[in-house]
């Protein structure tokens, strides 16, 4: 176990810098740079700023300086936020997208994974057909429209939660501002789990050994419980390590909607104002996460499947 | 009183095309502790007929009429209530025991599971009983085969597992649906062996459904002939043998070609001037993945050193078990896999040397016909462009209208023809769409045909008929013919020359009557002995000391004669050293004491 971790950690370096090496280049290869404003800077200020970031140095000497800094775990100094280091932009960001990815996740796991395997049961009937409706909504619509909806009408005509906001005291005093939130970051989730759950479901309830444990006389939720769900499963687990690092970096839209100070603006913020080293900061920051999710994804296989346990 | 009655029992299933009447009007009885053999081609509703009796059909599916068992009704009675008689008192074992277990849960588990349910025992006193049975049914190391999972065991384990489940509650009445369908005939000879034995220790009733006339032969007392969901002729096996009264019953027993019988034996080949195609000391080796980052790749070797010539209008039959190496051999001998040594020569030019080039012409010379008839078809191509995409590849020289009119011909001979050429794949039977595969082998106007189970997968009737299309085929283009089989009876009626192989090499290659008829090597014999012949008496009165065990792995094989660990001839010599081809009487063995043990006369 020890050796395959190992193995897994030492195959994921060349994966990072190979991300690494590409958003760096990538982005200064777009046009324009983080101090280009309307106003032009007088040449010999902006040189020495220039200087500053070490901006005047040739590229592969910039790139190394950076690999450098990434390999003490220092991310560099935000080129927009005065005075931040983008180590801190994301120590501040991540808590709170992290609260609202996992919630979420959970949420969605929870009723997913229920309304999925509960239409594989009754496929073909009316209920399976209403729930994959409804889950086909639930991607389609975008979360730009589900957000303003929910404040609409939880917030304005009902006033039960508030409309957004994020109160620092503490966990349960945010609770009502996240509900909303979560929802809108869970609802896509839900759609595709339950998708993904009710299509599985079915091709294992397919299975000769369902039909063996039938024919054994086993009742439905013994069958269901002890015989399908661990295979069912299967796909939704390896759906879930991407998913939950993109849902716990957090969503620039979500986050613009319900006002809250996570990190996903970043993503976006970032890449248009130039910030070369906060742009590098969050996509190594989520390289680094969805290798690390894949990785715990595959420990999972292994925990469930024993054949899987066999070839690692 | 009969232990099960069954009445005018009928299976519908509702589709959007309409209703679909599987089974239609069974009737039988069958007495405690006797065997009931159901017999059908695929589709005449004989699984359907057994799946209703237990509740079991899909939920689209309807069942009427009567069934009782034990003195109540089954068919109607509420699910609840059948659940305590399913895996209870009647048990039933399914044909694919390589997917009837649970993957994901341990071997002990699983059985215990039917005796907390039906006998409300606490897990440890379960796995204890799990533990007896799996000994009853001669599972080495059974205490320690609780703890596996199902992918550590072969096959045949397998199935020894999924009749032991069976077995657990000591259940009136065993339904077994193509039980030993799946696995390699020396196998299912021991699974049947294990089976009469336990009929006889658990006083069980069975109802075995198969579509092999020789095991119902052999192991069943009472039999009925299905077809189209409809019971053609139903009584003991004796009689219904000896006197097969409806017109079906006869053509299922005269398609069945038979071991124990002189078929027409095929002239032998025509002495050619140069053969069609000479295989020498061909390998193939395949690399598995590596077990570390610096660990070598583990090598397994499919063939070794494999060996054999071919004339024009000959046939050459293939023989072995699963796992023997003889598709190996054939895809390398047409280039689907890289063959590692050896050299293989196609209409005397040798295809080592050539290079590319000559495997491009070889494609045009050499064809197969592969197993699964569907599954080998492009669904999205109709059988017209299937045949003529062979043509457009390897004969740039014809014309379009030329091709378009060798496509229709050849379809035309294979039996197909006006609209049938426009169809899909699907739109056609297996039979129809091996026709299709044969043709799209033939299109090109090879010398060589290999086939690789081409009929395997087919009905014994269409079977049959396939055969003697390939066999008419031959004599008129003067085809050589590669047919590998695990069936030895067909391998029989169809080859002039026949190699038999286990793990990877050819054990003995001797003309068909002689094979058969004086089998030389142990091997060969334990083949045709484990193979059942569909003729009550012969098969009642056969000796059974089916061949033990299973074939070692390749990848650690024997240090000496492969099949020594099997072998009762088997002395210090076999062990040792690896017994090389050599002339013995009119075959080639590769046995050290073919001369001390073959069978005398002939």
């Amino acid at each position: 176990m020890f050796r395959y971790a190992l193995k897994r950690v030492l195959a994921a370096i060349p994966t990072l810098l190979i991300l690494i090496a590409l958003a760096f280049f990538m982005i200064r290869a777009a046009p324009g740079g983080p101090f280009d404003t309307e106003k032009t800077l007088h040449p010999e200020i902006e040189a020495k700023i220039r200087a500053a970031y070490h901006l005047d140095e040739p590229l592969y000497q910039q790139f190394g300086r950076y690999l450098w800094g990434l390999a003490q775990g220092d991310f560099g100094p935000s080129f927009q936020y005065i005075d931040r280091s983008v180590t801190e932009l994301i120590r501040e960001g991540f808590p709170v997208s992290l609260q609202l990815g996992a919630c979420a996740m959970l949420v969605a796991l929870l009723v997913g994974v229920a309304a999925g395997g509960w239409a594989a049961l009754r496929q073909n009937r009316f209920s399976d057909h209403a729930v994959m409706a409804v889950s086909m909504t639930g991607i389609s619509i975008p979360n730009f429209v589900v957000g303003p909806l929910l404040i609409l009408v939880f917030a304005v005509h009902l006033d039960l939660l508030p409309a957004g906001g994020w109160p620092t005291e503490g966990f349960f005093q945010r609770l009502p501002n996240m509900v909303m939130p979560v929802i809108a970051l869970a609802l896509p989730q839900i759609a595709y789990i339950a998708r993904l759950t009710r299509g599985s479901m079915i091709e294992v309830l397919r299975s000769n050994f369902i039909r063996m444990a039938r024919a054994q006389g086993l009742s439905q939720p013994a069958i269901l419980l002890r015989h399908a769900l661990k295979p069912g499963l299967l796909p939704v687990l390896s759906y879930l390590g991407p998913a939950t690092a993109a849902v716990i970096t957090g969503s620039v839209v979500i986050e613009q909607i319900f006002g809250v100070p996570g990190l996903g603006r970043h993503f976006v913020q970032g890449a248009l104002n130039r910030d070369y080293t906060l742009v590098m900061g969050v996509v190594v920051f989520y390289g680094v996460l969805i290798i690390l999710f894949n990785f715990l994804v595959d420990i999972c296989y292994g925990l469930l499947d024993p054949r899987a346990r066999q070839q690692n | 009183m009969p232990l099960l009655s069954v009445r005018d029992l009928r299976v519908d299933f509702s589709t959007p095309d309409g209703v679909v009447e599987a089974v239609r009007g069974i009737d039988f009885n069958l007495d405690a502790a006797c065997t009931l053999g159901i017999v059908g081609e695929s589709g005449s509703g004989k699984s359907q007929t057994v799946l209703s009796l237990m509740g079991l059909l899909a939920d689209n599916g309807r069942s009427s009429g009567s069934a009782r068992f034990e003195g109540r009704e089954l068919i109607g009675m509420p699910d609840g209530e059948l659940r305590g008689i399913r895996g209870n008192r009647i048990a039933m074992i399914f044909q694919d025991p390589m997917t009837s277990l649970n993957p994901y849960l341990r071997i002990g588990v699983q059985m215990a599971q039917v005796l907390e349910l039906h006998e409300g025992l606490g897990r440890r006193e379960a796995l204890r009983r799990c533990g007896e049975l799996l000994e009853a049914v001669r599972i080495p190391d059974a205490g320690k085969r609780l703890d596996s999972w199902p992918h550590e065991l072969s096959g045949g384990m397998r199935q020894r597992v999924t009749i032991a489940t069976a077995l657990l509650c000591k259940p009136s009445l065993l339904i077994a649906d193509e039980p030993t369908t799946a696995l390699d005939v020396t196998v299912q000879a021991q699974i049947l062996a294990l089976m009469r034995e336990l009929r006889r220790d658990f006083q069980a009733a069975i109802i075995f459904i198969t579509h092999d006339l020789g095991i119902v032969a052999g192991f069943c007392d009472d039999v009925l002939v299905m077809q189209d969901g409809e019971c053609r002729e139903r009584g003991s096996v004796e009689s219904v043998y000896a006197r097969p009264a409806h017109p079906y019953t006869r053509r299922l027993l005269s398609a069945v070609p038979r071991l124990d019988q002189d078929v027409r034996s095929r002239a032998q080949g025509r002495a050619a001037l140069r053969p069609a195609l000479e295989v020498d000391g061909l390998d193939v080796v395949y690399s598995l993945k590596r077990p570390g980052m610096f660990a070598p790749a583990p090598r397994l070797k499919a063939v070794s050193s494999g060996a054999f010539m071919i004339a024009p209008g000959e046939t050459l039959g293939v023989v072995g078990e699963s796992g023997c190496g003889k598709s190996s051999l054939a895809r390398a001998v047409i280039g689907l896999v890289p063959a590692s040594a050896g050299r293989i020569t196609l209409l005397g030019r040798d295809l080592g040397e050539a290079g590319k080039s000559a495997w491009k012409d070889a494609r045009r010379n050499m064809q197969m016909v592969f197993q699964d008839p569907l599954a080998s078809l492009n669904p999205r191509m109709t059988a017209r462009q299937i045949v003529a995409e062979p043509l457009g590849a390897c004969r740039p020289d014809l014309s379009r209208g030329e091709r378009e009119e060798r496509v229709v011909r050849i379809l035309n001979r294979v039996g197909l023809a006006g609209g049938q050429l426009d169809r899909y794949p699907h739109e056609f039977s297996g039979g129809q769409c091996q026709r299709i595969g044969i043709a799209r082998a033939l299109a090109p106007g090879p010398a060589v045909v290999i086939c690789d189970e081409a009929v395997s997968a087919l009905d014994v009737s269409i079977r049959a008929q396939i055969v003697d299309l390939l066999m008419e085929l031959q004599d008129e283009l003067g085809l050589a013919l590669v047919f590998i089989a695990h069936d030895l009876a067909v391998v029989r009626q169809i080859s002039h020359r026949v190699v038999v192989m286990y793990l990877g090499r050819a054990m003995e290659i001797a003309h068909s009557e002689h094979l058969y008829g004086r089998p030389m090597h142990p091997y060969t014999r334990a083949l045709i002995e484990a193979a059942p012949i569909p003729d009550p008496e012969v098969e009642r009165a056969r000796k059974r000391e089916p061949l033990q065990g299973e074939p070692p792995s390749p990848l650690n094989p024997p240090a000496g004669c492969a099949f020594s660990a099997r072998c009762s001839f088997a002395i210090d010599r076999c062990r040792r050293e690896m017994p090389e081809l050599r002339a013995v009487s009119r075959s080639m063995v590769a046995c050290h004491r073919a001369e001390e043990i073959a069978p005398s006369g002939a």
